[in-house]
């Protein structure tokens, strides 16, 4: 799905749910090549040109999430949670921190230890980053959410400076992991569902592709 | 006028960043309308004005991190000018209007101690008569549900969430040290696995070691998978099951159903299936049958006069049980409709809670995966299933004559704790009988 559509369908559905007309939601997604900025990023974080960026086919999107400048694409799971977070805890705080545990849990379950780092949010593993967050809530309704490098082209985060660090990025791929979007993403809906607390009857349907069934 | 503050945001938010203001002094906002966007740790937050009016003054410019609690502007109430020098007490009442953001505080009323409790979430009026030690803040569904399938005093549960609210972990430490309780031993024994089955790692301090590739992954159980799986352990301790597997001649069924296909298609939208037609042949052997849709109960047999029939649906990672209420009131046209409104619903996971319940005999069609013979599982508190396997043109013997014809095999799963093999067979005879003989119009 491309960024902006994931951007118009994330805001349609907050929307909704600030009206209560539908339920918590966790989208999952894959985005085609895309550089994003947030509001508070520096654009000199991106380090390539346009043109450059033309060329290598890496669309660049401004956008209203927090934290800095990331790249997004092919092999990434990309989450979007859409909850009301005084459903669960007025805590934008401990609401990162719950989505590092899922991410971090996910991890743990392809035999991945990943930690965190004080005051540097993310999933890292060995000093390197592996999973990005950047969020945006408007009336306590959270959208964008994280990217979980699965088996990202690692050599796409050259063109920027990731989230204003200097410091390496890596994918599950790059450890050794075989796993395909579908399984992470599967593990990763069972942990959000621990993480938050929810009866999970949404399994990645996304990601999932309902098989045709013999009429019974 | 209103005072307008940098809202707390969460218990460990002491400060955010101003980012952006999304109207200039002057300008007028409506109540509950974006007026400005934060920034905390990777989170970006619009948060809408406290009160309607004119943003008269704006103290905190963009790019400017403050502490929480701290004024950053002031809107002037529509109405008059002169409500600047309104009486403080017209003020004070703006704040309690505006519930669903952090109220703002009367920086007048002396200096804002550092940490000033955010104000209560309003509380959702409580649903069902509360027993008088419920404990204070919402609980979520989960967390009732583990209580009162523990049998857990809720009053009783330290609550480590935000405001004290009880979590999922708090249950389930609760639950893990009440059975110890009695024999507390002094050290927890080193060969106890740890109490809940938390599988994350703790947030860690420093960067870790290197990973070696995995030769397993861990996944956890969805809920649905733990349920069956409970289920399927229940009913075979519960149960003492012997399977009987009768081969039945389906060609007057296929005759039929072949006669009727295209109509069916036509003129209800759906196809005519196998199913129907078995269903139909139990719900007849049934009534001539009674204990076969019965259930036991301790010393006690329960006749169910209803005849309520599940079928079982497979799903992407696991399976429901729908029931077709009143089977025996339904010809194979409406018993198809049944079946194919039930599954379609059961696999977008529109059923409804009553619409798994009450089922007094089931039906599992694996033939339609290609199976021939199984041994399906009764479905608790029922005492028979019936499993079919796949329709096949086959050879055999008529008269001595070899003749092709469309065989299937029923293999009925009982409770022999109520139901003996002859019974059982009876049965099995009837609903081959039924179908052998099949006469009965379908539409």
């Amino acid at each position: 799905m491309d960024y902006a559509s994931a951007l118009e369908l994330q805001r349609r559905l907050v929307t909704q749910r600030q009206q209560g007309a539908i339920d918590d939601q966790l989208l999952l997604v894959e985005h085609p090549h895309v550089v994003t900025l947030g509001r508070n990023g520096h654009r000199e974080n991106l380090l390539a040109s346009d043109e450059i960026l033309e060329r290598a086919g890496v669309a660049f999107h401004p956008t209203d999430r927090g934290g800095d400048i990331t790249y997004h694409g092919p092999g990434q799971l990309v989450g979007y949670p859409i909850l009301d977070l005084r459903q669960w805890k007025r805590d934008v705080g401990a609401y990162v921190r719950a989505i590092e545990e899922t991410l971090i849990a996910t991890l743990a379950g392809f035999g991945i230890a990943a930690g965190r780092i004080p005051k540097l949010t993310g999933v890292w593993v060995d000093g390197r980053k592996i999973a990005a967050i950047g969020v945006h809530i408007s009336r306590w309704v959270t959208s964008h959410g994280f990217a979980l490098n699965v088996s990202t082209d690692l050599s796409y985060f050259q063109y920027i400076v990731p989230c204003g660090l200097t410091k390496p990025v890596t994918s599950m791929a790059a450890l050794g992991v075989r796993a395909t979007l579908e399984e992470v993403g599967y593990v990763l809906a069972a942990h959000f569902g621990r993480v938050f607390d929810f009866e999970l009857p949404l399994v990645a349907p996304a990601l999932a592709g309902a098989r045709k069934r013999e009429p019974i | 006028m209103t005072d307008v503050v940098m809202p707390q945001m969460g218990e460990s938010i002491v400060e955010g960043t101003l980012t952006k203001w999304l109207k200039k002094p002057g300008e007028h906002v409506e109540r509950d309308e974006p007026l400005f966007e934060i920034s905390t740790d990777k989170v970006d937050t619009e948060i809408p004005s406290p009160a309607a009016g004119t943003l008269s003054e704006v103290m905190v410019e963009e790019g400017k991190t403050v502490g929480i609690n701290t004024v950053v502007a002031r809107i002037e109430e529509n109405g008059a000018s002169a409500a600047a020098t309104a009486p403080p007490a017209q003020a004070a009442a703006a704040p309690a209007a505006a519930p669903p953001a952090p109220a703002p505080v009367e920086s007048a009323a002396a200096e804002p101690p550092p940490f000033v409790e955010a104000p209560a979430p309003p509380q959702p009026a409580v649903e069902e008569p509360a027993p008088a030690a419920e404990p204070a803040g919402p609980l979520s569904p989960l967390v009732r549900k583990l209580a009162r399938e523990n049998n857990i005093d809720l009053s009783r549960v330290k609550g480590t969430g935000a405001g004290g609210r009880i979590t999922k972990q708090d249950v389930e430490g609760y639950m893990a040290q009440r059975p110890v309780a009695a024999a507390a031993a002094p050290a927890p024994s080193p060969a106890t696995p740890a109490p809940a089955p938390r599988i994350a790692a703790s947030p860690a301090a420093a960067p870790l070691a290197p990973t070696h590739p995995a030769k397993t992954r861990v996944e956890p159980l969805s809920t649905m998978r733990i349920k069956i799986a409970e289920h399927m352990v229940l009913s075979k301790r519960t149960s003492a099951h012997v399977t009987t597997i009768h081969r039945v001649d389906m060609t007057a069924v296929a005759k039929m159903r072949e006669r009727n296909k295209a109509a069916f298609q036509a003129n209800y939208g759906f196809n005519l299936t196998y199913l129907p037609f078995i269903t139909r042949a139990v719900v007849v052997a049934l009534r001539q049958f009674p204990l076969l849709n019965a259930s036991l109960d301790g010393n006690n047999i329960i006749y169910h006069n209803e005849i309520n029939i599940g079928i079982a649906v497979a799903l992407e990672n696991g399976l429901i049980v729908p029931v077709i209420r009143g089977a025996d009131e339904k010809n194979v046209l409406g018993l198809q409709r049944a079946v194919v409104d039930l599954a379609a619903r059961a696999r977008s996971r529109q059923l409804k809670p009553d619409e798994v319940l009450g089922g007094t005999f089931s039906i599992t069609n694996f033939g339609s995966f290609g199976s021939l013979v199984g041994t399906p599982i009764i479905n608790q508190p029922q005492v028979a299933i019936l499993g079919v396997g796949t329709v096949d043109k086959t050879p055999v013997v008529i008269n001595d004559a070899i003749a092709i014809r469309s065989i299937c095999h029923l293999s009925l799963s009982f409770d022999h704790r109520l139901i003996d093999g002859a019974l059982a067979d009876q049965f099995m005879s009837k609903v081959k009988q039924v179908l052998e003989g099949w006469t009965e119009e379908v539409q």
